[in-house]
């Protein structure tokens, strides 16, 4: 299937500084992305050009294939990391405006904010003034203007900043609510949990270049160590011995009777073969492949880029 | 309806709802119609009557000094002793005493009081004896005062210019009237630059601190933005300079109808009679005619004015004129984070318009000079010197040029704003500096 998004070779510079140097990501349909990576890595602005907000200095952005141009403003809807509104407008108001801006009638609008309004609970709050609304509901209400106009590209950026876990949780239904109806989403945050919980796909930016992407479990699979973690009862010497040439024995605990040993194999050792040169000795009671978190991954490719661009940079 | 419209309507409404508008917009004109009515009223105010008792001793004013509703004179057969004894047991206000030497020496007359009379008492008093005193320095030296009258009459000369126009008619202008309207529109093309240029900046300002820029420059270009904001406010300027006229108006017709209603046009056709009578004493009233003359003089003046040309030019200098400003100031709400940081931006912009006002009395004593011109062309200046310029004549090619300038001066600061408010707008905790900006100018976007 065609990509709703895709980035190719994006290069923006600022007076003194690359913000992107040649970085290409892909979003496939109806699935969600995060876009990953530290404070100052890129993604504002890459997130920005394909708002339409900046433009690029060189690469080209597609959407659904046709190169992005106005007409797909209305396509897009954007929750920016640093969201406000106008605190002396009335709540109703506000919501119309800004649906209005987003191409819609207002008949149109004032139809869809009813539906979305009842559904948040905030229906009451029409008329009364934005600065009266706690700061849970000013961000439903934000979360609402940027999807009252169906758009089928959702760029969110962390979305759960500032939110209690209650939003956070109603917040993430409708993400997957959204992405069941066929909306696609981009997903831009720092919390790993919730990358692994919602994203299909990632891209990893640091220091403006993108240092590695793909689906979630390509990624995953891409970094395991090829350890494992068996908890058996018995004895750890014979347990030993039952790895033979299979791998080696890394780490291990003892609890009562039970053992809890980690292991690396070697690349071509399956999990069952493993598995069933082990269960011969020893009493198994667990056996887990350690595959590293989208936040372990995520750290010590930071760090590693570290290292390798540190020295250069003087500022 | 397309978003730059949303946004115009956004600006207008959220601004005319508030209340310190409306507010604004109605008390304005109470306060300049009260300026305008309130003098004229409080002068022909009835005050509660003085009674003077009169003791002369020039014997030459027994009965002849000049009432008015105000002020009763007696001329009770005491001498000034006894009569200041006496003071409090009698219900005069005061004691005028005028000494035996007042045409030949003296110069003065005394008042005493219980309690002050007061300027206008103490200043009719002063002038009615000055005239009276002249009128008897010229009986005893035996000139015939219609004389002096119609002397000091007709020789004042007053000077009428009229302009030849190249087709070889006069055309009469340069009237007071006209000055001061010219001056008025200047001093109102200042106050709406200065006040709704502010409005621009502190807007713009506050949707870059409270975050909202983002989201809706995700909808619409940020030029889009910032021309929304501008004409929306420049709306709700309209608005209230509009309603301001008519109230204004309203109110000063109602106010003079009823408050001024004694002072008519028959009183002007009078005053040549009254002139003419010569001997008639009757300053007060003679006065009052007078003021009447100037309403009446000032209507006359409206009627040679070419109020079209004058109301076009008008809106042309004060919208352009506030396009222009506006830009700027907006993109220094872009640029800076908070007030304090704008003062460094707004002083220079606002300079030129403060030139203007320093220039303003020099343009109208010399409104063909060569810096008036320069003044008048040069699109940061050209809104207020022009219109001070309007009353003495300006050829048509120079009125041309100013305005094609004005419109070019408009689009290359905009330009040039609108690139620093797309950088600004989005740019946070970075102190902007002149340097900065000139930098951002030149940004690829």
């Amino acid at each position: 299937m065609q990509p709703i998004l895709s980035a190719n070779n994006i290069v923006k510079n600022y007076a003194n500084h690359t913000a992107l140097d040649r970085v290409s990501i892909e979003i496939p349909s109806n699935s969600i992305f995060g876009l990953l990576g530290p404070n100052g890595a890129g993604k504002t602005s890459l997130i920005r050009i394909i708002n339409q907000i900046t433009g690029p200095d060189s690469g080209e952005v597609l959407f659904n294939g046709e190169p992005l141009s106005p007409k797909h403003i209305f396509e897009i809807g954007y929750l920016p990391e640093e969201r406000g509104l106008y605190k002396k407008m009335k709540v109703g108001e506000h919501a119309m405006y800004l649906a209005q801006l987003k191409g819609l009638s207002k008949a149109e609008a004032l139809e869809k904010l009813k539906h979305w309004f009842d559904k948040f609970d905030i229906t009451p709050w029409w008329n009364k003034r934005v600065e009266e609304l706690s700061k849970g509901m000013q961000q439903k209400l934000q979360f609402i203007v940027t999807v009252i106009h169906a758009p089928s590209l959702l760029i969110l950026d962390e979305p759960f900043s500032g939110f209690d876990p209650i939003n956070t949780n109603l917040i993430k239904d409708e993400i997957l609510a959204l992405k069941q109806s066929g909306t696609s989403i981009l997903f831009s945050t720092h919390n790993m949990e919730s990358v692994e919980e919602l994203c299909d796909h990632i891209a990893l930016l640091d220091k403006s270049n993108k240092i590695l992407g793909g689906s979630v479990e390509e990624v995953r699979t891409s970094f395991k160590s090829n350890r494992y973690q068996i908890s058996f009862t018995g004895s750890i010497i014979s347990f030993t011995n039952s790895l033979w040439t299979l791998g080696k024995l890394i780490n291990h605990s003892t609890d009562n009777n039970l053992i809890t040993a980690i292991v690396e194999v070697n690349k071509d050792v399956s999990p069952n073969q493993l598995l069933s040169n082990v269960m011969d000795k020893s009493e198994i009671r667990s056996f887990t492949e350690l595959v590293p978190s989208m936040k372990e991954i995520f750290i010590s490719q930071i760090n590693n880029n570290k290292e390798s661009i540190e020295p250069a940079i003087n500022e | 309806m397309n978003s730059t419209g949303l946004i115009i309507k956004r600006e207008y409404l959220s601004r005319v709802k508030k209340n310190s508008f409306i507010i604004m917009t109605l008390l304005g004109p109470l306060l300049l119609a009260a300026i305008m009515i309130v003098p004229i009223w409080l002068a022909t105010q009835e005050k509660s009557e003085l009674r003077i008792e009169v003791i002369d001793e020039s014997f030459l004013f027994k009965d002849l000094i000049p009432e008015n509703e105000n002020i009763r004179f007696d001329y009770p057969p005491v001498s000034v002793i006894p009569a200041q004894e006496n003071f409090y047991n009698t219900n005069y206000d005061a004691i005028l005493y005028i000494p035996h030497n007042v045409i030949s020496g003296g110069n003065a007359v005394k008042i005493f009081y219980k309690t002050p009379l007061g300027f206008a008492a103490e200043e009719y008093i002063a002038s009615t004896f000055s005239k009276m005193a002249y009128n008897v320095i010229l009986l005893k030296n035996k000139v015939d005062i219609k004389t002096i009258k119609i002397a000091a009459q007709n020789s004042q000369i007053k000077v009428l210019s009229e302009k030849i126009k190249t087709d070889g008619k006069s055309e009469k202008q340069n009237s007071g009237t006209f000055i001061a309207i010219a001056i008025g529109a200047g001093v109102l093309i200042y106050m709406f630059i200065f006040m709704y240029g502010v409005q621009v900046m502190r807007g713009v300002m506050e949707e870059k601190s409270n975050r909202i820029v983002e989201v809706i420059l995700s909808s619409v270009k940020p030029f889009q933005f910032m021309m929304g904001k501008i004409i929306g406010i420049a709306l709700v300027g309209l608005t209230q300079f509009v309603i301001w006229c008519v109230l204004t108006f309203s109110i000063y017709s109602i106010g003079s109808a009823t408050l001024l209603k004694n002072i008519d046009i028959k009183q002007v056709q009078q005053k040549e009679e009254v002139y003419s009578i010569g001997a008639d004493l009757n300053y007060e009233k003679m006065k009052q005619i007078d003021k009447a003359n100037v309403v009446t003089q000032v209507w006359n003046d409206l009627k040679l004015i070419d109020v079209k040309a004058i109301t076009l030019a008008f809106l042309f200098y004060f919208l352009i004129g506030y396009f222009m400003y506006a830009a700027l100031f907006a993109a220094v709400g872009a640029a800076v984070d908070n007030e304090a940081d704008t003062q460094q931006f707004v002083l220079p912009i606002t300079i030129p318009l403060i030139l203007c006002f320093v220039v303003a009395q020099f343009v109208i004593q010399n409104p063909e000079s060569n810096i008036t011109y320069w003044l008048s062309i040069i699109p940061f200046t050209s809104p207020i010197v022009m219109m001070l310029r309007l009353p003495f004549g300006v050829p048509i090619n120079e009125l041309i040029l100013s305005m094609s300038f004005l419109v070019a001066g408009f689009f290359i600061t905009t330009w040039i704003a609108a690139r620093i408010y797309k950088t600004g707008i989005l740019l946070y905790g970075k102190k902007a500096s002149w340097r900065e900006l000139t930098k951002w100018l030149f940004y690829k976007q």
